[in-house]
C-alpha cells in the first residue's frame, strides 16, 4: 500500500500542489484546510498515516496548535510530522520543534525536497 | 483525478482564483480595522491573506509578487505583535497596500506588468512602517534562510537528558570514553551522531538518517551500545545508543549536513570533512548513563540497529516533570516544556470557507437553457391536459402540479448557480472611491450595505462599468470639497454609500452621497445651452435631475481628471437598460444625491406581460411598464392624422399603436376603449402603446435572436409560451424611439420576423 499523507494546509494552491506532488510520488494524499479539520481527517484514518505536512499560519488552529494536539493523541504520537512554512527564522522552527514537530521544509517546496524528506522521516 | 494536460497550469490558474478571494478577504479585514472594530482574529486573517498569497506566489516564482507581500506581511507582522500601530495613516497605507496587490496578482495572471512607480511609493511607506529595528531583523532572518539551524556543538550543554537521575538504581557511572573512531580515514567524512532522548519524541528515526547516508556513497557504521543499561534499568524513553559513521561521498560537507537538518538540535553531531582524523567525542560527550553492559560495546550494526524497535519513536513524548526541571540547565529543546505552556488555539471564529466546486461557466449556461426548456415544455403538457378537460382533482392534474412545483424549483436552484454576491464588485469599488477621492483632493469613505446579495454573474460583470462611473461621479460632483463641507457644518469626510439588496423580486443597489446635492439651476442652464430643452422651459425638479440622463449632457463644468471621460450618465442609464434594468435619481439639496438601480434576478427569465395586438401575442417586459390604462374618449386629443396623444393626468403624452408601429395594421379609426400601457422612457418622459388585450403576467425564458437574426429593431427576444406558439419580447422604448424617426423600411423587417 502506498504511503498514506495528511496535509494540511489553508491555501487551496498549496493543498493542490501537495496533492499533485503526492500524488505522482506514488503516496496517497489526505487534506485538510486547517488544524482543525486536520485533526477531524485524523481521527477518521485508519490506521494512521504514515506522515503529516502541516503548515502554520492557519485560522482555527495553526500549526504549533495542530502538532501539540497530534503528539496528545496516544496513537499519533510518532507518526512524523513536517512542517511547511515560508518562515525560515529559527525561533520558528524550534516553536515548531518544541510542539512536537519532525522536521520542516521551507516554502516554496521543491517536489523533489518534499518528497524526500518523506522518505527520510518514514524510511 | 489529475488533469492530464497541465496540473501546474491548472494549480496556477487556480492560484489566481484563490488570490483574488484572499484578497477580498483583505478587504474585508481592513475595512474592518477601519472602523475601529478590528480584534485580534482580523488582524491574524488580514496577515494570513497576504501571507497566503505571498506562499503561493512563491510557489510560482512570481517575484515581484512575494516581494511586495513579503514586506505587506511583514509590517502586518508587526502590528499582529504591537509593535506597530494600525493608526488612520497605517490603513490608508493597508488599502493601499492591498490594492497594490492586487494589481500584482493580476499582472502575474496577465503576464502584464503593473505599475512600477506606485507599487515603489507604497513599498518605500511600509518599509518607512518597519522602522529600522525590524529593518535588522529582516536581515538576520534572510541569514537564517541560508543557515537553517545553528548545529549545537557545546556537547556538555546536550546531554541533559542522558544524564538525568532517572536511573536511581544503577550501580556504577562507567565514565569511559565511548569508542572513539578506530580509524583514521584519508578519505569521506567521519560522523559521530548521539540523538538526544527528544529526537525519538520528535518522531524522527535514526534507521531513516542512516539509510539517507547510505544512499550518498559508502557507509560503514559503528554502533555504541555502552551507555545500554541492562533491560530492567532499561528506560524506553531514553536514547542510549550512539553511532560513529565512515561515509565515503562525492556530495560536500552541506548535504551531508542537510541529512541532519532536522535533528540538528536534538543530538551531538560532529562531522569531519574529508582527510582530517575524526576527534572522536570529547569525554563530557560520553553517556554518563550508567552502563552494566559494556563488555563488547562496540557492535558493527549495519543499517538495521537491533536496539532500534526498543526505543523507537513511539517511546515518548512526555518526559517525567524531575526531568523536565533537570533541563533548566540545558538550553537544549525537550519536547514536553512546550505543550504544557501554549494553550491549544482557540477554535472559536469560523472562518473556514464552505466547500466548493468549480465549473465551467458554459455548462452552467447549458444547464440553464436546458431548464428553461423544461420549464416550457412542463407548461405545454400543462396546457394539453387542462384542454383534454380532466378534472383538477384528478391523479393526472395533481401529479402535474407536483410536476410544476419541482420545475420551478429547479430553475430557481439552476438560477442561484449562476448568482454571486456583489461583494467582489462593491470591493473593487472602495478602490475607485480611494483613488477618486485623493485625485480631487477629498475626503471620502465608502460605506457599503447587503454585500452578501446575490446577482446573476453576467449582471455583476456588466454592472462594473456603469457602477464605475456613478462612484466616480459621486466623488467628483456629489460630494463638496472639504472647506464647503465644513462651511455647511457638514464633517470634512464624506461619505458615499453603496447599497444592495432584494425588493420584490428585483436587485436594488443605491449609490448615495451625503453631498450638496443636484445643483438644478446649473443644471437646467446647461441643458438649456446646449439645446437640450427649450429655454423657457419649466421642469419639475425630478424632470430637472433626470436630464442628467440625456445624451450629451455633462455637468463638469471643467473637465475633471475623473469624470471628464467621455462618458456620461447616459451611457450608464443604457447600460442598466440593457440589463432590463431601471435607474432612478433622487436629490436633496444639501443633503445629497440617490441613485437607485433596480434590476432583474436573472437574464434568463424575465417578468412578462402577454399582450394580444392583431392577432399576435407579444410580450413585454413588466419593468418598462409604468401603468396600464383603459383610453376613454375625452382623454384621447388628436394632434394631427395618425397623431393623438392622451391625457394621463396633469401631462399629455404620445398615444402609439403597436399594431401599426409593428406594421401588423393600419391605424384603427378609434381608440376609445383600447387598453394603453404606458411605458416609461429614458428621457423621463412617457409614451402609451396601444394594445388589444392583455393575457397574463408570466415570467418567461428569453431566448437570445441575436444569434440568428442580429438585432431586430423594436425586439428584444422571443420565448416559448404555454401553448408551445413562439412569442417576440418587445422592447417597447425602442418601439417608441423608432415611431420618433417613423421609419418605415423597419417595419418591413418586423414583419418578417413577426
Amino acid at each position: 500500500m502506498s504511503l498514506q499523507i495528511l496535509a494540511v494546509d489553508d491555501s487551496r494552491t498549496i493543498r493542490d500542489m501537495l496533492n499533485l506532488t503526492l500524488n505522482q510520488a506514488g503516496f496517497t494524499p489526505h487534506l485538510a484546510d486547517d488544524g482543525v479539520h486536520g485533526i477531524e481527517v485524523l481521527e477518521d484514518m485508519s490506521p494512521p498515516p504514515d506522515a503529516i505536512i502541516t503548515d502554520i499560519n492557519m485560522p482555527r488552529m495553526d500549526g504549533f496548535g495542530f502538532i501539540e494536539a497530534v503528539r496528545k493523541i496516544e496513537k499519533f504520537r510518532a507518526v512524523p510530522i513536517l512542517v511547511l512554512t515560508t518562515e525560515s527564522a529559527a525561533e520558528l522552527k524550534q516553536r515548531a520543534r518544541n510542539a512536537g514537530a519532525t522536521g520542516w521544509i521551507v516554502k516554496p517546496f521543491e517536489p523533489k525536497k518534499l518528497v524526500r524528506a518523506l522518505q527520510m522521516v518514514t524510511g | 483525478m489529475m488533469d492530464e494536460d497541465d496540473p501546474m497550469a491548472e494549480i496556477r490558474a487556480s492560484f489566481f482564483v484563490e488570490c483574488e478571494e484572499l484578497l477580498e478577504a483583505l478587504q474585508d479585514g481592513l475595512q474592518i480595522m477601519d472602523d475601529g472594530e478590528a480584534d485580534d482574529e482580523t488582524i491574524n486573517i488580514v496577515f494570513r491573506a497576504v501571507h497566503s498569497i505571498k506562499g503561493g506566489a512563491g510557489a510560482f516564482g512570481l517575484e515581484d509578487l512575494v516581494r511586495f507581500a513579503h514586506q505587506f506581511e511583514s509590517v502586518l507582522d508587526g502590528v499582529r505583535s504591537g509593535t506597530i500601530e494600525a493608526d488612520r495613516n497605517a490603513i490608508s497605507v493597508f488599502f493601499q497596500s492591498g490594492d497594490i496587490l492586487g494589481d500584482l496578482v493580476r499582472a502575474a495572471r496577465d503576464d502584464d506588468v503593473a505599475d512600477d512607480s506606485r507599487i515603489q511609493g507604497v513599498m518605500s511607506s511600509l518599509t518607512a512602517m518597519l522602522g529600522a529595528d525590524a529593518q535588522e531583523e529582516e536581515t538576520e532572518e534572510e541569514v537564517s534562510d541560508f543557515q537553517p539551524m545553528g548545529l549545537s556543538l557545546d556537547l556538555g550543554l546536550d546531554i541533559g537528558d542522558n544524564d538525568a537521575p532517572a536511573l536511581p538504581d544503577l550501580p556504577d557511572l562507567d565514565t569511559t570514553p565511548p569508542p572513539a573512531t578506530t580509524a583514521v580515514f584519508e578519505d569521506g567524512y567521519t560522523i559521530h551522531f548521539l540523538p538526544d532522548s527528544s529526537l525519538y519524541a520528535s518522531g524522527n528515526e535514526p534507521l531513516h538518517l542512516l539509510r539517507l547516508l547510505r544512499e550518498m556513497g559508502d557507509l560503514d557504521v559503528t554502533c555504541d551500545t555502552s551507555a545500554l543499561p541492562s533491560l530492567s534499568a532499561l528506560d524506553e524513553e531514553k536514547s542510549y545508543l550512539s553511532w560513529t559513521i565512515h561515509l565515503t561521498t562525492d556530495e560536500d560537507e552541506d548535504a551531508v549536513r542537510d541529512v541532519f537538518d532536522f535533528v540538528a538540535d536534538l543530538c551531538t553531531l560532529t562531522i569531519t570533512g574529508p582527510g582530517k582524523p575524526g576527534p572522536g567525542l570529547p569525554p563530557t560527550d560520553a553517556p554518563s548513563s550508567p552502563s552494566t553492559t559494556n563488555e563488547g560495546a562496540t557492535a558493527d550494526v549495519s543499517f538495521n540497529p537491533p536496539q532500534d524497535s526498543d526505543i523507537s519513536p513511539e517511546a515518548s513524548v512526555a518526559l517525567k516533570p524531575d526531568d523536565v526541571a533537570d533541563v533548566k540547565t540545558a538550553p537544549a529543546p525537550v519536547t514536553s516544556s512546550a505543550p504544557a505552556k501554549k494553550p491549544a488555539p482557540s477554535a472559536s471564529k469560523s472562518t473556514k470557507p464552505r466547500p466548493t466546486v468549480r465549473v465551467d461557466l458554459e455548462r452552467i449556461d447549458r444547464l440553464v437553457n436546458l431548464v428553461g426548456e423544461l420549464v416550457i415544455n412542463q407548461a405545454m403538457i400543462s396546457q394539453s391536459v387542462m384542454e383534454t378537460g380532466l378534472q383538477t382533482n384528478s391523479k393526472v392534474s395533481e401529479g402535474l402540479d407536483e410536476f410544476m412545483q419541482l420545475t420551478r424549483d429547479i430553475q430557481d436552484s439552476v438560477m442561484m448557480i449562476r448568482a454571486q454576491p456583489v461583494k467582489s464588485l462593491f470591493q473593487r469599488m472602495s478602490r475607485i472611491v480611494r483613488e477618486a477621492s485623493s485625485m480631487v483632493g477629498k475626503s471620502v469613505r465608502l460605506k457599503t450595505e447587503g454585500d452578501a446579495t446575490e446577482v446573476d454573474k453576467t449582471v455583476i460583470e456588466r454592472l462594473a462599468d456603469p457602477l464605475t462611473h456613478m462612484i466616480r461621479n459621486a466623488v467628483d460632483h456629489g460630494i463638496e470639497t472639504p472647506q464647503d463641507r465644513i462651511a455647511a457644518g457638514k464633517p470634512e469626510e464624506g461619505i458615499v454609500t453603496l447599497s444592495a439588496g432584494h425588493r420584490s423580486g428585483r436587485v436594488i443597489v443605491e449609490i448615495s452621497d451625503d453631498g450638496a446635492g443636484i445643483n438644478r439651476d446649473r443644471v437646467l442652464q446647461i441643458a438649456i445651452e446646449k439645446g437640450l430643452v427649450p429655454e423657457n422651459a419649466q421642469l419639475s425638479d425630478s424632470e430637472i435631475d433626470n436630464l442628467l440622463f440625456m445624451p450629451g449632457f455633462s455637468t463638469a463644468s471643467e473637465v475633471s481628471d475623473l469624470s471628464g471621460r467621455g462618458v456620461g450618465m447616459d451611457v450608464v442609464k443604457s447600460a442598466i437598460l440593457a440589463l432590463g434594468g431601471r435607474v432612478t435619481i433622487q436629490s436633496n439639496p444639501g443633503k445629497g444625491t440617490v441613485f437607485t438601480i433596480s434590476l432583474p434576478l436573472t437574464l434568463a427569465v424575465l417578468d412578462g406581460m402577454v399582450i394580444d395586438v392583431s392577432d399576435q401575442t407579444l410580450v413585454v417586459p413588466l419593468s418598462t411598464i409604468t401603468e396600464t390604462l383603459t383610453l376613454m374618449g375625452p382623454d384621447i386629443r388628436a394632434l394631427g392624422p395618425q397623431t393623438n396623444v392622451i391625457k394621463v393626468r396633469d401631462s399629455f403624452v404620445p398615444l402609439l399603436d403597436l399594431g401599426f408601429e409593428l406594421g401588423f395594421r393600419s391605424p384603427l379609426e378609434s381608440y376609445v376603449g383600447s387598453i394603453a400601457l404606458l411605458i416609461a422612457q429614458e428621457d423621463g418622459n412617457h409614451a402609451a402603446l396601444v394594445v388589444d388585450s392583455i393575457q397574463d403576467q408570466r415570467q418567461v425564458v428569453i431566448k437570445g435572436l441575436q444569434d440568428t437574426f442580429g438585432r431586430v429593431p423594436g425586439v428584444a427576444a422571443a420565448t416559448i409560451l404555454g401553448d408551445g406558439k413562439i412569442a417576440l419580447i418587445l422592447d417597447p422604448v425602442d418601439v417608441v424611439a423608432n415611431a420618433d424617426g417613423r421609419t418605415r423600411s423597419l417595419k418591413s423587417d418586423l414583419r418578417l420576423a413577426g
